[in-house]
Parts: structure tokens; sequence; C-alpha cells
């Protein structure tokens, strides 16, 4: 029998991902969500049209697994490189890939004036609630009573404050257009995560504005877990804390 | 040739120099004493359908340049100070990854906030690599309102044919005074330098990369080797400076900036009563003009370096005479600005 007369190509390695094994560990997020961009940007035939910002932290080398045009930017800075990028080249189609260091930390002030401005870019948020490149520390998106290897007794409120709703602050400012957060957990996610991403994406290319998609994405190794345990832990705990669905 | 003259600031005349060179895009954060250049820019770059950008902040500022820079346009940044302080981390990014910038610094006086009058004292910052790394910039000090317009010209050409960033470095005087300046027909090289390295997307080609990060053994050495090859080119081809009165001169003065105005001025006064005296100015500070000193085969001469600092080019000069003439400093800093009177004073007594 012939799958492909009855079926169609229904699986083929996207144009815009390179034909490379990751260097992430077993389980993480970032080769998915990789992938995903990769198949959204081929899907919108934009490739030739994409500049990529990647992050510090560990997606540093991203540009080296996606193939199309990308950037470095310091640790934070990634939409103040996107915005000049942006501003030059208005005709293409600039995304930052960020983690919650990167976006919400270092970089919280470069994220809120990009967001002000309205700048018509597209934004791939990955909150996994940990330092994972520098060996597990706290993010400012660790949840409460979380572990890691700078709240070693677990994030307190009254030490270290609470997980920051970077994504929920953005959705205040009305140069911001659309916000939704997703997860990983599950393959239905994994999709709505896809189609968030290509809205995003569709959104720059109508000149609609600032989009960002927050993907809650699992970090197994430093949230001492097994893929599987790590899954049902986005699932049961961090979904709890930062909800899933459309922002704005 | 077309000429005209306007009465204009030395911050206005870098902003127009700028846009006169081809700078499609700026970003700065407003600091004191260069809040004019940032003013000039918010006027006349979208009326010339140029970027500009308020930053959030110096941090901000730099590294959009980096972006627009990346995607290939002639970009700036200028800020003070405290401001440039800020800059660095972008800076060191910018040389890591062969970009071409320009980077304004009107000094004002420090360390740390300081205050907002001129000073000279970013020049260990401006010429060893302010940030991390063990980088270069091309450094140039204008010293006239002339010259911080035709400066810019050079500037941007230096940065795209180095794919290297250049600073200008100047100070709250040269910012702030007003000169007749001579808009001269100059034409800007840009169209010399071709940017297949720019992020452009990739049509028709393999993916560009713009990046200073080297996981993989021995790429990062290979990168830093090639940067100080270029390094040493810039500093064979590249030095250059003016020199006033210093043929038969017994004593030289050497002062960049607006320290060379007064410099000026104290060897016009005292070549009148006869004295044998001169003036090297350095145009760039990095690559500092040794040449000008080491051509120069004559050990009986002495120097006298004049700064608004206590003694940063001091250092450049003491290397490059290395012991073989007698080097004097006379400097002040903290705003204080030495007087023709005070480096007379010092003349005589060297």
């Amino acid at each position: 029998m012939n799958h492909e007369l009855n079926m169609g190509n229904i699986y083929s390695h996207p144009q815009s991902l390179r034909e490379k094994s990751t260097h992430y560990c077993p389980g993480c997020g970032h080769g998915t969500t990789h992938r995903l961009i990769a198949e959204v940007i081929d899907e919108l035939g934009i490739r030739e049209k994409v500049i990529g910002i990647a992050p510090v932290g560990c997606a540093v080398i991203a540009y080296d697994y996606w193939k199309f045009d990308c950037s470095e930017a310091a640790h934070g800075r990634a939409l103040a490189v996107a915005t000049g990028i942006k501003r030059i080249r208005p005709q293409n189609i600039v995304f930052t890939y960020q983690g919650d260091g990167d976006l919400a930390a270092i970089g919280g002030n470069e994220t809120i004036h990009a967001a002000n401005r309205g700048e018509n870019l597209t934004v791939v948020f990955i909150n996994n609630a940990i330092y994972g490149m520098t060996g597990g520390q706290m993010a400012p998106t660790t949840l409460k009573g979380q572990k890691s290897a700078t709240t070693p007794e677990g994030r307190s409120v009254e030490l270290h404050g609470y997980p920051l709703k970077i994504s929920e602050m953005l959705a205040l400012l009305p140069g911001v257009k659309y916000i939704e957060r997703t997860s990983l957990d599950s393959v239905a996610n994994i999709l709505k995560t896809k189609a968030a991403i290509k809205q995003a994406f569709q959104n720059q290319i109508d000149g609609v504005g600032f989009s960002l998609v927050e993907v809650l994405s699992p970090c197994p190794t430093y949230w001492g877990m097994s893929p599987q345990e790590s899954l049902r832990w986005i699932k049961e705990a961090m979904s709890k804390e930062f909800p899933i669905g459309r922002i704005k | 040739m077309n000429k005209t003259k306007i009465l204009i600031s030395g911050n206005e005349a870098i902003a127009e120099g700028a846009i006169q060179a081809g700078c499609a895009f700026y970003a700065g954060y407003p600091i004191t004493p260069q809040n004019e250049l940032i003013g000039y820019f918010a006027k006349h770059m979208p009326e010339r359908g140029r970027v500009f950008i308020q930053a959030e902040s110096e941090l901000a500022a730099i590294n959009m340049v980096f972006g627009a820079s990346s995607a290939g346009a002639r970009a700036m940044t200028s800020s003070s100070s405290p401001g440039i302080s800020l800059k660095q981390e972008g800076i060191s990014y910018i040389a890591g990854a062969d970009l071409p910038a320009v980077i304004v610094n009107i000094q004002r006086a420090g360390p740390g906030l300081g205050n907002i009058w001129p000073a000279q004292s970013d020049y260990f910052q401006a010429t060893r690599a302010g940030g991390h790394g063990g980088y270069r910039l091309i450094v140039l000090a204008p010293a006239s309102v002339q010259e911080c317009y035709d400066f810019m010209f050079d500037a941007f050409d230096l940065a795209d044919k180095y794919r290297n960033p250049v600073m200008i470095l100047g100070d709250g005087l040269l910012g702030q005074m007003m000169e007749p300046l001579e808009i001269k027909d100059r034409r800007s090289k840009i169209k010399n330098y071709e940017k297949p390295w720019a992020l452009t997307g990739c049509k028709g080609r393999e993916p560009n990369i713009a990046k200073s990060f080297y996981m993989v053994e021995g790429d990062l050495e290979e990168s830093n080797l090639r940067q100080q090859k270029k390094y040493k080119l810039i500093q064979q081809k590249e030095e250059r400076w003016e020199e006033y009165f210093v043929k038969d001169a017994k004593i030289i003065l050497v002062a960049y900036g607006s320290m060379a105005r007064i410099a000026k001025g104290v060897v016009n006064r005292l070549r009148e009563k006869g004295e044998r005296i001169g003036l090297i100015r350095p145009m760039t500070l990095w690559p500092f003009p040794k040449k000008a000193f080491t051509q120069r085969p004559t050990p009986k001469t002495k120097y006298l370096v004049i700064e608004m600092s206590y003694g940063q080019m001091l250092e450049d000069v003491l290397l490059t005479v290395n012991g073989k003439s007698k080097v004097e400093f006379y400097g002040r800093s903290g705003g204080g600005v030495p007087t023709e009177e005070e480096i007379i004073k010092k003349v005589h007594s060297a």
C-alpha cells in the first residue's frame, strides 16, 4: 500500500530548519518551538524576508538551526536590536525569540518600550520558569515555592517577590495588539502554540503591530523532573500561575 | 563648488554632517551637554525620510544601532560621558560582530554623575576599549565646528571601510560653541561600500548571521586574530594629526579637541615674542599618531601635553616618545579648563 498516494505528504523537514540535531536536553521545549516557527515561516512563504533575533540563553545559537537571516542580541536587548532592523527594513519580517530572563528581567525595559512604541514585531517568549543556560537559577517567572540554584529553599515571596506576569502587564499597553499564552504540555497545545505563532507573524505581515506569544515550555533538567513529569507540572502547576489562552 | 556659510553649534554640525554623510538611523537618549544633537536629528531626520528614535535608555539606543547597522544602514548614536558608560556593552557587541557604527561622545566631567562642564576624562575609555573583550574603536577628535561636520564623513567612511565602530570624541565646549560652518558639497563615499554581509532576508543566498558569539574551540581566537590584523592595518593607514609651527620648535605642545584650540592660542602668543614653540594636535586618538613623534629625530625637543584631564593622552605620548625626549604635563579637569596664561606659565617653567 502506498501511503503517500493515499495520504499525501503529511510530514517533511521544514525548509526554514537546517537538518541537524540540536544541543538541547531531552524533553526541552526549545527544539519543538524552533520547529513550529520554521513551519509557520514556511507556510507563510516568508523565509527569504525573515530576520530572526536569537537571545542569550540556551537558544543562543538558534541561528545554527534556523535557515534564514539572524542576528544575535546582548542579553535582554533583542527588542532594541529588532527595532533597529525593522525600522530600517520595514518590508522584512522581524521576530525575536527570548527566554524569561531575557525578556522579563534584564530586558524588561526594552520589552516594555518596544511594546509601548507599538513596533510591528513578532515576539516568541519562552517561559520555562528557570534560567537554563547558567545552571538553573531563579527566573522572574519562577513559581512560588519552586526550588532553583538561587532559591534552594524554594522561591519565597518575602525574599524574591512574585512570579512576574509580564504578558498581562504588556496587555495594558495600547501599542500591543496581540498576546496569547500557550503551552507545550500536550500535542493539542503544541498545535495551538503553532496557531498562535502563525497569528503573531500574520499580524506583522498585515501591519497590525506588536504581537507576542508566551510559550510555557518544559526544562526537565533544571526542574529536576523527567520529560513526562515536566509536562504534567506545566499542566498542574505552571498553567495555574500562568493561565493559557488569549490575553489580548 | 557650492559653498554656504552658516552659524551653528558643534553639536548641530555633527548632526548635519552625519545626515550629509548618509546616516539613515539615529537613536539616542537625552543628556547634557549634547542635547542639541538629538534635537537636530529629531527635527531633520524624519523630514529627509531617515529614522529617528528617542530610545528608552542608552542601552536600548546602542542596541538599536546594532540592529540598524546589521541591516546595512549607516547608523549612529550620541551621548555624553555617563551615557557612554551605559553604551559600552553594546559597543563591545558591535565591535565583536564587525559592524560599522558611529558613536559620538560629547564629554562632560566625571567620574560618576560629575557635572555638565567640558572635560577630556574619557580618553582612556575611548582608546582602550571601554567595554569588555579588548577591541578597538577608531577615535576621531574634532577641534572646531567645521571639523565636527567634516569628521562625520570620515567617521562613516572609516566605519564602513573597516567594518568597525568609530567614536567622535568631543567635549561640552566644542559641542556648545557656535562658529561659522562652511557647508561644502562634500560627497560621502557611501556608495563605495557594499554590504553583502547585511541582514536583508536570505533571498538568493545563504543566510547571513550578525554575531560576536563563537562557541566552537578556536573560532573566537580566529575571529580575535582577524580583528587584530584589521587593527594593525588601521594603525598603519589611518593616523591623522595636525602640526603647527613644529619644525624649529624647542618645545611642542600636544593637545587635542577644544584643548588644542587654547594651545594654538598659546603658540600664537609666544611665537609673536619669538619663542620657538609648536603644537602637535592628534586628530585620531586611536590610532594614536605615533608618526608625528617618531618622524622627528630631535630628542632635544621637549613635549608639553595639555589635557582637560589629569593625564590620559599623556600615557600615549610617553609610550611613543619612549624616554627619548622630555615629556611634561599640565591638566585640569572636573570642569576646570586650562587657560592660556596657565599654559604659558608651565611652558616657561618646563
